[in-house]
């Protein structure tokens, strides 16, 4: 992948959608939430990531919580808006709705754009990097390693299944062979790891794994988190001082 | 049944990432290095649950099958769970940063006690005992994440009462379903390979 944020140290990249996220959480004032998406849409657009996937995924997270978000407008109390059916709908209920909206697609637009673009592996070595505990660290790193597997020997069974004419229906058919399915899937799993951990004995794994990626922040990854501190502070300034509102 | 970030309370944050770094502590406690392997095999395996679809009426849901993770992994099942969320909001997008310690309370906790509650059942029972516990379990653990999710947002603020119940109540068959693939799956995991359900965790 040949994108912006490559070069940029892992471990920056990390600790900056940490804080951004720890910041837009902390605002209210919807133009400096709306500051804060385009922050965000600003730099998926500089990264060079293709954009309609990474928006994809922000639009499948929004899809999540549309409910939510619709309900909001009747459940909080106000001046009224518009009533419906007898049902009344504040705009202080909009308006905490177009919040928590902002807030989450702020924080998720970041998150995908600085971590989501790391290779897996990149993640782990760089939260091992950041003290996180090592076991937490390697069980990560097995995990990543083993879902596109385990995706693979799910597909295979399901094939297996499509292959003796099973079709799932609302029937109690369908939930045994699923539950059955996913059981095989468990002992697939563990039956593999027992194979990989003899493998890896043979070859003398202690139950450490090396740490290869060496780390160092440049200039650049310094100017970056420095930019985006700014950004971060700025946004604080315009919300408790209400420069824009 | 993610919760995004902006929705909580800084009280309801701040405890869920409070609880969730003691469960961590405490499952990385009974996860030595040599498990590692098998464990992160088996997260993935978790995680992989969630992209399998079971019909439900005209829609469709998929599954969460925390209740299975907890009476297999038994504490370890609280990492486990948490890498596969985290997995889940660093490249899907699904969940939040900030949440994220609320969102591995909600599903690993239920994890852990249908472990502590269910697990000693299934320790000699074999073939429909073994899928009633299994459904106990299982059901159990979707039921309770259910119940924290919505506590978690009415506890954030009145607004979310309605949202709150409409999660209680649109989940009332997915515990059902949940409760009968669990069954299932412990049912075969018992003949199949009962160490898993017995000696592993």
């Amino acid at each position: 992948m040949n994108f912006a944020f490559n070069r940029i140290d892992p471990r920056a990249r990390i600790l900056v959608a940490l804080l951004f996220s720890g910041v837009v959480v902390a605002l209210s004032a919807i133009p400096v939430l709306l500051l804060a998406f385009a922050i965000s849409l600003c730099v998926l657009l500089i990264s060079g990531l293709p954009k309609g996937k990474t928006l994809k995924r922000m639009a499948a997270m929004d899809g999540f919580i549309f409910v939510m978000l619709l309900i909001l407008p009747f459940s909080v109390p106000g001046d009224l808006w518009f009533s419906l059916y007898g049902l009344q709908a504040s705009w202080q209920g909009l308006w905490r709705a177009v919040e928590i909206a902002l807030i989450a697609n702020a924080v998720i637009l970041m998150l995908l754009t600085l971590v989501g673009s790391m290779e897996s592996v990149t993640l782990g070595q760089a939260l091992g990097k950041l003290k996180v505990p090592m076991a937490l660290v390697h069980l990560l790193l097995f995990t990543v390693r083993y879902i596109e597997v385990l995706k693979d020997e799910y597909q295979r069974l399901r094939q297996a299944m499509a292959a003796r004419a099973f079709r799932a229906g609302n029937n109690w058919h369908t939930y045994r062979s699923i539950g059955y399915l996913f059981g095989m899937l468990l002992v697939r799993a563990m039956e593999r790891s027992e194979r990989v951990m003899e493998a890896m004995k043979c070859r003398g794994f202690t139950g450490q794994l090396p740490m290869l990626a060496q780390m160092r922040m440049q200039v650049s990854d310094w100017a970056f988190v420095a930019v985006m501190l700014g950004l971060m502070v700025a946004l604080l300034y315009v919300e408790m001082f209400r420069v824009l509102v | 049944m993610h919760i995004v970030d902006g929705a909580l309370s800084g009280e309801v944050l701040i405890a869920g990432g409070a609880v969730a770094v003691a469960g961590l502590v405490q499952g990385l406690r009974h996860l030595p290095l040599e498990k590692i392997p098998a464990t992160g095999m088996l997260a993935a395996t978790f995680f992989v649950a969630s992209l399998i679809h079971v019909p439900l009426g005209p829609s469709s849901v998929h599954l969460i099958m925390n209740g299975v993770a907890g009476l297999i992994l038994g504490w370890a099942a609280f990492p486990a769970l948490f890498v596969g969320l985290l997995l889940q909001a660093v490249f899907f997008g699904y969940g939040g940063i900030t949440v994220l310690g609320v969102n591995a309370v909600n599903i690993a906790m239920p994890a852990i006690v249908a472990f502590l509650l269910v697990r000693p059942f299934l320790q000699h029972s074999q073939g429909r005992s073994s899928f009633v516990w299994g459904a106990i379990g299982g059901g159990l653990a979707v039921a309770l994440t259910t119940i924290m999710v919505a506590l978690s947002l009415w506890l954030s603020g009145d607004e979310f009462l309605p949202a709150a119940q409409l999660v209680l109540v649109s989940h009332v068959p997915v515990i059902v379903i949940e409760a009968l693939l669990s069954g299932a799956t412990v049912y075969l995991l018992c003949k199949v390979k009962p160490e898993l359900i017995r000696e592993y965790g």
